[in-house]
């Protein structure tokens, strides 16, 4: 124990003694928490669409009006030809078009019908697709009001309720994505090159010829990053429920618990990559290049997981971001407690073990 | 210029001599471009709905009909019980909870007016409100059908507004088709940036930058031979993610310029490149140079308007947006592989991604230093 | 005659803050000589060699190095000298030839001095089975006599060689001091440090540092003399006893 302690130690020194790589492990998650916390978001706000209103008259203006109300937009009227609006799309200037043809009043009431064309860059299909029901809900809302009275029929109301996050913030969805993307990465990251630079160095043999449980060398390499983390995690929290009015609903404890497996499962990934290969850039090539993509997108956060392609939705499965991901909203603003996310944490734990007891057979006593 | 052309010969034999970091270079970025793009559909389908119906009449059955002939929705449970569904809510099981009350037959048949509520999990709120909007949107053609069957036929239909949409370069909304062009160019940043910074500092770590700074060999001529190998490695998974994966998987041609687009691609290598130069000044170890690329990397991805619009930024992430290469070059790619753009629509992006050569590649000059 | 100078300092100083690493060292070193630079770990010798070969600059003092000046003219010393750092410094992943040939390649040999210089170098080295070996793969006694060969390809007026024998078995380090010899004989100037006692009577004249100053400076015969030693070792310990720093 005492002999274990030493080796923990001298980690702890590895890390603390070097402060360019400590600023970069406390500093670039509370960035990161900011930075993505605040700026990220799936809304498509303030885009810039143009209204082509050939028509000039009373119900054209009145709906354009209501557009130009609308958050979603920002608005400029222009008579531009179909060419000159494909010119604008090419450019990038704005991304959707309005368009009232000739006599769209008279249309509407004298003969029933009206026609409003809505040009889309669809280029980028979510924001097209987004943009034009924004548009079309204005629209059929309009229709309402447009037509006389008398001819109204009867009415279903509908009352809609948010729930969990009435306001509907990016926050509450990037926020526990951030987490999870953050303590996973930069435990896998860390605890991989930390052992394989001391393979690259020829230090990994002294201490493996020392008496000492070679095992547990490995271990004490995990623990300094294993606290590191924790704390991560303690600043993240704090930033995001005061700079970002983040709410804990649940069970502090249960997030820390959660977060002590994940940062587990993170370690002992880290480990069995180490374990795999023996120069630091394959190491970072593995826990960088292989994993940030994947991590961003199976988490969930960026893109709804039921929308991928069933091959798709069973990989992202073996990502414990994805777990996390589920945990963390479920304790953290669904307020929810051990009953809901039992089989998660079970699943994460299931991943932890299963990563130490491949890393320590594949973990060769005797270097080669 | 003869010492350009040893350390040239030099810095090609160590990459190529490492057949599994080359291997991971060229390999990963294709094998995710081919799978990622698939993962990254917005389209909004097989929302999960619980449906809680207290009045179990033709009108409540038609409605529920409708809701899942849309094709949108995927019926989670249906019972009588709000409670109930509400767990089913909680577990995640469903992102809806539709309830329809007692009487609603009835309050519609003699009141002319009936109610639903609508409980939606708004924690994604894009998903929140794109799913409600779709279902508000079925009960709002529900309820033009009652009318219409409650109206007699004398009496002339409403006036109704016809919307048109026409969808623009991408009739069919293919997703992948928006997501390639993005992915393949924040895929070959990583591998610049990477290498770049890692390979300079890995010879600092070991200890033949020494060796090399007692040589005559001039500064700019040790830092040309390494940005030179990783341009071409860059061009090369470029091409390949473009011609090859974006083609043969995707279908995706370029409808604009080749030759515009490789002019941009040549000059973004060179700014990203110098982003890994700088970076590599800036650290003793790769460990170090690692952290710095990997949080350099991600704001950079994740602040470019890949994943998410630019437009909905606070103001102070779209001035750092605006100073990421990335964001360019993604806009650019888009442009001209998807809109066909031509130069005089790209031009200010020219001269944005020409400064951001210019500024990093020449503040690592400066930083990178033979004597201490 | 007066022999020709190649190194010249005059109160030559390196800080590192508050630390004075090279405090006022003075010496000179002639054309041919080969010059032991002594001194305990942390003494300050391989920051004064630094300066000396252009990869640090002082704070204070004088030197040139083959009558160029360590402030303003560091690349055209770089043209003039060889080096060999403490840390082994070759490509590990290049092959044996591919190592000479580039360094040979960035001092500006010509292609066919380039193979001249290289099969002459493997045969007087005895490497021809490992020609094509990476030099990753070498045992270290060959790699450092390789890296020594490689510093000297270019015919340098002079070498600085730290603490070059380092780590390897003794049958080795006199092997590599025939290599030494050669090249003193072809005119070629030594500046070696080292902490093998041995070693420095192999010297012609040797220096001693002891906390950042320059303590001695004669022939191995006059020095052992002075202190009244059998031996380098103990004049070592008798010039060391004071020492306030500790190795590192």
């Amino acid at each position: 124990m005492k002999q274990f302690k030493a080796f923990v130690r001298k980690e702890f020194y590895h890390v603390f003694r070097d402060p360019k790589t400590l600023l970069l492990l406390f500093g670039m998650p509370i960035a990161q928490i900011i930075l993505f916390g605040f700026a990220l978001t799936n809304e498509i706000k303030n885009s810039k669409i143009v209204i082509v209103d050939y028509a000039q008259d009373e119900a054209s203006r009145r709906i354009s009006e209501k557009i130009e109300a609308s958050a979603n937009f920002e608005v400029a009227q222009k008579l531009l030809s179909h060419r000159e609006i494909e010119e604008a799309f090419k450019s990038g200037t704005i991304k959707m078009a309005v368009v009232f043809p000739n006599k769209f009043n008279y249309h509407l009431n004298h003969e029933g019908k009206a026609q409003i064309q809505i040009i889309a860059d669809a280029s980028d299909p979510n924001t097209a697709t987004t943009l034009s029901n924004y548009a079309n809900a204005i629209i059929k809302d309009c229709q309402k009001s447009l037509v006389p009275a008398g001819q109204k029929g009867l009415n279903i109301n509908t009352e809609v309720r948010m729930i969990y996050n009435p306001e509907l913030k990016g926050v509450y969805n990037f926020v526990p994505g951030v987490m999870a993307l953050v303590l996973l990465l930069v435990g896998v990251l860390m605890t991989s090159v930390s052992i394989v630079r001391e393979k690259e160095m020829g230090t990994m043999e002294v201490l493996l010829v020392s008496p000492f449980n070679p095992l547990l060398v490995i271990v004490s390499k995990a623990i300094p990053y294993f606290f590191l983390s924790l704390i991560n995690l303690t600043i993240i929290l704090i930033l995001s429920s005061t700079l970002m009015e983040m709410p804990i609903n649940g069970s502090l404890f249960l997030l820390y618990f959660a977060s002590s497996i994940l940062i587990l499962t993170a370690l002992a990934l880290g480990l069995l990559i180490s374990n795999s290969t023996d120069s630091q850039q394959a190491a970072m090539l593995i826990s960088l290049m292989a994993m940030l993509m994947p991590t961003l997108l199976f988490t969930g956060f960026l893109f709804p997981l039921e929308n991928m392609p069933m091959p798709l939705q069973i990989v992202a499965n073996f990502l414990p971001s994805k777990w996390y991901y589920i945990i963390v909203k479920s304790v953290m603003i669904k307020g929810l407690g051990w009953a809901s996310v039992w089989k998660e944490i079970l699943i994460l734990m299931g991943m932890t073990t299963f990563l130490v007891v491949l890393s320590v057979k594949k973990f060769k006593i005797r270097l080669a | 210029m003869r010492s350009l052309l040893f350390l040239l010969r030099k810095e090609f034999k160590q990459i190529f001599r490492n057949k599994s970091i080359l291997a991971m270079i060229i390999g990963m970025p294709i094998i995710q471009l081919l799978i990622m793009p698939l993962a990254a559909d917005f389209e909004i389908k097989n929302i999960k709905i619980s449906i809680v119906d207290h009045d179990r009449s033709v009108y409540s059955k038609n409605l529920i009909d409708k809701v899942i002939a849309s094709g949108y929705f995927q019926l989670n449970d249906y019972s009588t019980s709000f409670e109930q569904s509400f767990q089913q809510f909680e577990a995640n099981n469903s992102d809806l909870v539709l309830e329809i009350p007692q009487h609603f037959e009835r309050d519609l048949v003699k009141l002319q007016e009936g109610s639903l509520l609508l409980a939606v999990n708004a924690i994604n709120g894009t998903n929140a409100s794109v799913g409600s909007a779709y279902l508000s949107n079925i009960i709002g053609q529900y309820n033009q059908e009652l009318r219409k069957q409650g109206l007699s036929a004398s009496i002339a239909m409403p006036a109704t507004i016809e919307v048109a949409t026409l969808n623009w370069f991408n009739p069919y909304l293919n997703y992948p088709f928006f997501m390639v062009p993005g992915i393949l160019v924040s895929l070959v940043t990583m591998v610049g940036i990477y290498m770049c910074a890692l390979n300079i500092v890995k010879e600092k770590e070991v200890g033949t930058i020494e060796q090399i700074n007692v040589t005559p060999i001039k500064k700019h001529h040790f830092i040309l031979g390494k940005l030179i190998p990783f341009w071409v490695i860059g061009v090369f998974v470029f091409s390949l993610g473009l011609l090859g994966v974006a083609r043969v998987a995707y279908g995706i041609i370029p409808v604009g310029s080749m030759p515009l687009l490789y002019s941009y691609l040549a000059i973004f290598l060179i700014a990203i490149l110098g982003i890994g130069l700088l970076i590599s000044t800036y650290s003793q170890t790769q460990q170090q140079a690692m952290s710095l690329a990997f949080f350099v990397i991600m704001v950079f991805i994740l602040l470019s308007g890949l994943f998410t619009p630019i437009d909905s930024m606070p103001e102070w992430a779209k001035v750092i947006a605006n100073l990421n290469p990335l964001t360019y070059f993604i806009e650019v790619m888009r442009m001209i592989v998807l809109k066909g753009s031509g130069f005089a629509q790209i031009k200010s992006h020219f001269l944005a991604m020409i400064a951001f050569a210019i500024f990093f590649n020449g503040w690592a000059i400066i930083n990178y230093k033979k004597t201490s | 005659m007066e022999k020709e100078i190649v190194i010249s300092a005059h109160k030559l100083t390196k800080k590192f803050g508050d630390f004075i690493a090279t405090n006022e060292i003075t010496f000179k070193v002639y054309a041919g000589e080969i010059f032991g630079f002594l001194g305990a770990n942390g003494a300050g010798k391989t920051t004064a060699m630094k300066m000396l070969c252009g990869l640090s600059i002082p704070s204070a003092g004088e030197a040139t190095i083959a009558g160029f000046d360590v402030y303003r003219e560091t690349e055209k010393i770089k043209q003039n000298i060889g080096y060999m750092s403490q840390k082994f410094s070759l490509y590990e992943d290049l092959t044996v030839v591919e190592n000479i040939r580039f360094f040979g390649g960035i001092y500006g040999l010509s292609n066919k001095e380039l193979k001249s210089k290289s099969e002459a170098l493997i045969k007087t080295l005895g490497l021809e089975k490992e020609v094509d070996k990476l030099v990753g793969s070498l045992p270290l006694g060959w790699k450092q006599k390789l890296a020594f060969s490689v510093a000297i390809l270019h015919e340098p007026k002079i070498v600085f060689l730290d603490e070059p024998t380092g780590g390897v078995d003794p049958v080795t380090r006199r092997q590599f001091w025939d290599l030494i010899y050669d090249a003193s004989d072809r005119g070629i100037t030594i500046f070696v440090t080292t902490h093998y006692m041995d070693e420095a009577e192999y010297c012609d004249r040797v220096s001693m540092m002891v906390d950042g100053y320059m303590k001695a400076l004669d022939s191995p015969e006059n020095l052992k003399k002075t202190h009244g030693a059998a031996t380098m070792d103990e004049v070592f310990f008798d010039l060391a006893r004071g020492a306030q720093r500790q190795g590192d």
